[in-house]
């Protein structure tokens, strides 16, 4: 008889838990990186992946070349100008749920290069969750970054839908109502101002997970 | 052992003096065959270091290096580089060619010097296919226009970057902070 059966001989049959608990749960305990190594902190990442310290215990078990498939964006390096919309559209590919670490000195804030080639900060381009500073980080470091990511998933709700951008849809609307009135003049107002707020954005339409974070 | 060194350590420098001397020798050799060619070919010959330039005009850049590559060996074009001296300068630019022979070990360098407003030079990619990518960087960087270059773009700066970054002139930071938000 194995462990499993002496555990649940003591509980219940049934359990209730927060939904939001086993979700949470379940994304953090199985992010997976996109691998986006461009410099000098790439070798720091692929020592943290290495067997001294290894990123696998923690969840990252397997580093997915493709953004499909990928949870999480470790954006170790400085990023170019020339490199950023090849980034922001790799970024754009990973499905949502999605997250980026910033690894590094020039990926959090340009690092060492005030320069016309790099981009400060690659918060410029994506929006960024943990920020490791550091030229490069030790992996240990990164470890961390892992971990303080996992304590900022659980925090999340599925409340919070990030697949859509609109606020209205967050709003629940009173049956019998609708809150604009077809061909008044509240409609033309509404279309105007909807088309001044409108941000044009490359690529795209972000998630409302982004815009909580972007800077 | 050159006589009268009582120091060892004097006695390997002096020998490695005596290499260098004898190197610096050879090139101007091969200087001289340049200028036998055709007198036109060297304008200045530069000596500094151990190593020796000689500045051409850039009419007869081509024809100095096909002949340097077909008849002295000089097979292997080793760097080409464009430098920006400032805008004070009048020759601003200056078009560096490091040829390197890998037969008989020699190097020697040929300059070419621009004026700003005729910043024009013909091309070697007939002659080192290297020559291609190094020219290409050039013109990113410098704003060095090569004539006869097959695929003349840029290749380092993204394809839409405004000016030429190497310039003296160029500020540091760039003009404008990039961002996609």
């Amino acid at each position: 008889m194995g462990l499993e059966n002496t555990v649940f001989e003591s509980l219940p049959d049934v359990l209730t838990v927060k939904l939001d608990s086993v979700i949470n749960w379940a994304r953090k305990s199985s992010l997976w990186p996109a691998t986006f190594g461009l410099a000098c902190c790439a070798i720091e990442m692929m020592n943290t992946v290495s067997a001294r310290n290894d990123l696998s215990r923690f969840g990252a078990e397997t580093f997915r070349a493709s953004p499909r498939q990928a949870d999480v964006m470790i954006v170790s390096g400085r990023v170019s100008r020339k490199m950023a919309p090849v980034l922001r559209r790799i970024y754009d590919q990973m499905p949502e749920p999605k997250w980026v670490i910033s690894m590094g000195a020039c990926a959090t804030s340009g690092g060492v290069f005030d320069n016309y080639a790099i981009v400060q900060g690659v918060d410029k381009v994506v929006p960024v969750d943990i920020y490791v500073p550091g030229c490069p980080p030790r992996p240990e470091m990164l470890v961390h970054a892992i971990t303080m990511l996992q304590e900022k998933i659980m925090k999340e709700s599925v409340k919070d839908r990030r697949d859509t951008y609109e606020p209205e849809s967050r709003e629940s609307i009173v049956p019998g109502t609708l809150p604009v009135t077809e061909g008044t003049a509240l409609e033309r107002e509404t279309e105007i101002e909807v088309a001044e707020n409108q941000v044009s954005r490359p690529y795209t339409i972000p998630s409302k997970h982004e815009r909580r974070r972007s800077s | 052992m050159h006589k009268g060194c009582s120091n060892i350590f004097h006695a390997l420098t002096s020998c490695g003096l005596l290499q260098r001397i004898d190197m610096t020798e050879k090139l101007h050799e091969f200087v001289e065959k340049l200028r036998s060619e055709n007198t036109a070919w060297v304008t200045k010959v530069i000596e500094g270091h151990g190593e020796v330039a000689v500045i051409t005009s850039r009419e007869s850049i081509v024809d100095a290096c096909r002949s340097l590559k077909d008849k002295h060996g000089f097979d292997m074009l080793a760097d080409l580089c464009g430098c920006d001296r400032g805008p004070e300068e009048d020759p601003r630019f200056e078009v560096n060619y490091h040829v390197f022979s890998t037969k008989h070990h020699n190097r020697l360098r040929l300059k070419v010097v621009l004026g700003e407003d005729d910043p024009h030079v013909p091309t070697v990619t007939q002659i080192w296919k290297t020559a291609e990518w190094h020219e290409r960087e050039t013109y990113d960087l410098v704003g060095v226009i090569f004539d006869g270059h097959p695929d003349l773009r840029r290749i380092l700066l993204p394809s839409d970057f405004d000016g030429h970054a190497l310039r003296k002139d160029y500020p540091l930071r760039g003009y404008e902070p990039y961002s996609l938000n």
